[in-house]
């Protein structure tokens, strides 16, 4: 309705400065020879009003009801003793790949534990942990191309480390210090990367959907081959842009796949409290996009999936992948999760579905790993975090004049009397400020 | 200042012949081409726009034209006969999402594609407001240089239309001003329209392209033909004066162009008018050069006085020029209700208001 109000407002004719170019502007209409009113109106709805699906007039009163559609099934390949639970599966990946895969797992597992602990000594000020969601993460990264561009929301470092992104970047963002690459502007965990093709993470839920949308648009106009992932949250899912996003990725066809990381909480609203109907990957149907559901704790039906759908998006088609899994860790070191969740709950999930536990199981099985190389690299991988993050927390934070950098690509009038206000203030009150910690002014 | 208050009564009389003219729109006053720019053809504001868009098109292939209702010309008539010049998947509708819009737009722009986003009325900006504060503004500064969506514009229609309500009438500048990291640019007619849309869209900082609706059909000038661009963040003075700077942008420089004339006529007072083009971030130093002269400031929109950007440009002025200042500084807005259907003749800053504001500044006693 408000639609329609604004549009009441389109000029009158008298008003348009040429008529002759607007109607040359008409699209050549293409009206059905049917011999019935009937047959007009269900090719006319069929055609332009639902894209070609077959609409039918019904005489039986019925308004559907969302409990009798049938819920999309969850995507699985082994169970979790890492058995394949089709004895006919094949495996798309090699030992190498799989052992790459299980050590990034670790190394997540690793980096979370001891940033943190950090965190909770109050040496970095803030962190998301990625606890129970490494193998979403690290297997939605294999499975596109390292040159595909990655939006994430804020719990993907997995994808990131898979893509190779150091663990010297991850901790001197989290220290905010003169080596952070994003200049120390940001709260910890918000990472980006040029040469990894991964846009730097911003706190503010669902915004990166419609730009990995308008992204993908550039990339299907350059036909360069190339598509976008786009991490979220079922929380995120509820905001406005993730619908504008689906909706625009959807009529302007665009090489996409939308990643859920369903993982039952949005902070410490539960999924009850976000949606009614089946999950995110229930929404797809209604804006026309392909949808799987995947067992986001099977890091092999997560890397299937990721391939599956990226040869999807690749045609130009969006993809929805809703990978359930569980949030293992709290939402962040802001937040007490016992508060509203039983630890029982945790404990459960941990104790009967952990992803990394069941990759490695199945590694295990197949030969390619052993209880002796899984102690001596979570000892070596440990040993060169602490390392990497020792050295980050030695190294000052960035000159103080940066911060007035990059608002816009030249500084404005405004910003240069600032700035030197700035300077003038820290020559006569420079007692008063961290000044000793930031590089040389 | 006695001349004034004589005169006073004589405006008063004039008031009653013009008052229809008043009521009825405003005297739109052409600016003239800059000869270098060589030839010129006649468009009104929507052609000037349209053609500034074809030359980008034109100029650089990456440029995409979106929004909705864009591809069969725009409600307005703006984006006529682009779509079949460059295609359509150059020139496209999208969904009608505001903040899908401004999302997408970012996207292109992040990827190095040159995206024009259209808004189809400035008062539906709002529903994109967290896409372009949070995000458009702060891309680059957040990233660390790393990424940024320098190459979007966003256009917008603005101001008052005689008719437009609550929801076609506004003029949200000063939300965007509150926001670093965003150029927020308005003309005052075509050829200004021109080279400062160009300027827009070739700027590498996300900019919001503020179009007075008012002026669409009804300002006609001599644009140049050819691709020139207009410097942001530069002011323009448009009439030279001594006695009383006034400050506007968009159709209400023409409100004060008007006054500013028919006191110089009737009562001798010269008034210097400065068009801001520029609102984010804004050229204090033309300003401030023109108030130490006329010791008078004047600043005049369509907006909500409260927190419009009269109020950043006083306080500025205030600072720089305040051994200068002979009188307050004088804000002549809309006043601090929505745009209102009916009462619109009252809700505007008329030229007897800006006319009533002179006298003031010029009688104001120590």
């Amino acid at each position: 309705m408000f639609a329609n109000f604004r549009r009441c407002f389109i000029p009158t004719y008298s008003q348009l400065s040429s008529l002759t170019i607007l109607r040359q502007n008409l699209p050549s209409f293409t009206v059905c020879n049917c011999n019935t009113s009937s047959d007009f109106r269900i090719n006319e709805f069929t055609e332009k009003y639902l894209s070609h699906r077959k609409a039918e007039f019904t005489e039986k009163l019925e308004i559907l009801s969302p409990f009798r559609q049938s819920t999309i099934p969850i995507y699985r390949v082994t169970n979790f003793e890492g058995q394949f639970i089709d004895p006919n599966y094949e495996l798309d990946f090699t030992s190498e790949l799989a052992i790459k895969m299980y050590q990034n797992m670790v190394t997540l597992q690793q980096m979370d534990k001891i940033l943190y602990n950090s965190q909770r000594q109050g040496r970095i000020s803030f962190y998301l942990t990625n606890t129970g969601e490494e193998a979403t993460q690290i297997g939605s990264a294999a499975g596109i191309h390292d040159d595909d561009l990655m939006y994430g929301q804020y719990r993907e470092a997995g994808s990131l480390l898979y893509r190779g992104f150091s663990l010297e970047n991850f901790m001197n963002q989290c220290y905010g210090n003169a080596k952070d690459i994003g200049g120390g502007k940001q709260m910890p965990v918000h990472y980006g990367s040029v040469e990894h093709h991964f846009v730097t993470i911003s706190s503010t839920l669902a915004t990166q959907l419609p730009q990995a949308v308008g992204s993908a648009y550039a990339f299907k106009r350059e036909r360069n081959g190339r598509i976008v992932m786009a991490y979220f949250g079922e929380g995120a899912s509820s905001e406005g842009d993730t619908h504008g996003a689906m909706n625009m990725a959807s009529t302007l066809k665009c090489p996409i796949i939308f990643f859920c990381r369903n993982n039952g909480y949005a902070i410490s609203t539960p999924t009850t409290e976000q949606y009614g109907g089946d999950g995110v990957a229930g929404k797809a149907f209604g804006y026309g996009i392909h949808v799987i559901r995947v067992d986001g704790n099977d890091l092999i039906a997560v890397y299937d999936a990721t391939k599956a759908a990226r040869k999807i998006a690749e045609q130009n088609e969006p993809v929805l992948i809703e990978a359930m899994t569980y949030r293992l860790g709290h939402h962040s070191t802001s937040d007490d999760s016992t508060v509203y969740r039983p630890s029982e709950e945790v404990n459960i999930w941990q104790e009967k579905d952990n992803p990394v536990t069941r990759f490695c199981t199945f590694l295990r099985n197949k030969g390619w790993w052993s209880d002796e190389e899984d102690m001596a690299y979570r000892q070596k991988i440990q040993e060169e975090i602490m390392q990497v993050f020792l050295c980050a927390e030695k190294v000052s934070k960035p000159n103080i004049l940066t911060m007035f950098d990059d608002v816009y690509k030249e500084m404005p009038k405004n910003l240069q009397e600032q700035r030197d206000e700035l300077i003038q203030h820290l020559n006569n009150y420079s007692e008063y400020y961290p000044i000793k910690d930031f590089e040389g002014t | 200042m006695e001349i004034t208050r004589y005169v006073m009564k004589s405006l008063t009389n004039l008031g009653k012949i013009f008052s229809t003219r008043c009521v009825s729109g405003i005297a739109f006053v052409p600016s003239q081409p800059d000869p270098s720019f060589g030839e010129t053809s006649k468009m009104n504001l929507c052609q000037a726009i349209n053609n500034a868009m074809d030359i980008a098109m034109e100029s650089d292939s990456s440029t995409c034209l979106f929004g909705e209702d864009v591809a069969f010309g725009g409600v307005f008539r703006c984006t006529v006969g682009l779509q079949e010049k460059y295609g359509k998947d150059r020139v496209f509708n999208t969904p009608i999402c505001e903040q899908g819009i401004a999302g997408f737009g970012i996207g292109l722009a992040v990827c190095g594609s040159t995206a024009i986003a259209e808004i189809q009325f400035a008062d539906y900006i709002f529903p994109a407001f967290d896409q372009i504060v949070n995000e458009a503004a702060k891309y680059r500064y957040r990233s660390g240089n790393l990424f940024n969506c320098g190459k979007l514009t966003i256009r917008a229609t603005w101001g008052a239309v005689g008719h437009g309500g609550l929801y076609h009438s506004q003029s949200p500048e000063a939300y965007f001003t509150h926001a670093p990291g965003l150029k927020v640019v308005v003309p005052r007619g075509p050829i200004q329209a021109k080279g400062l849309l160009l300027a827009c869209i070739r700027n590498e900082n996300p900019c919001i392209f503020f179009e007075p609706k008012l002026l669409y059909r009804a300002a006609v000038e001599d644009v140049p033909v050819g691709d020139y661009e207009t410097e942001l963040g530069q002011a323009e003075v448009v009439k030279e004066g001594k006695n009383v700077t006034i400050v506007s942008w968009g159709t209400q420089l023409h409100v004060a162009l008007d006054a500013a004339q028919m006191v110089e006529k009737e009562i001798g007072v010269s008034c210097e008018v400065i068009d801001l083009r520029t609102i984010l971030p804004w050229d204090i130093d033309t300003v401030a050069e023109s108030v130490y002269k006329t010791g008078h400031l004047i600043v005049t929109h369509e907006a909500p006085i409260t927190s419009g950007f009269a109020a950043e440009i006083s306080a500025k002025v205030q600072e720089r020029c305040f051994l200068h200042l002979e009188a307050p500084i004088s804000r002549v807005c809309g006043w601090d209700t929505p745009f209102p259907h009916i009462f619109e003749p009252f809700y505007l800053p008329t030229k007897w208001r800006v006319i009533e504001s002179i006298k003031k500044l010029i009688d104001f006693q120590h």
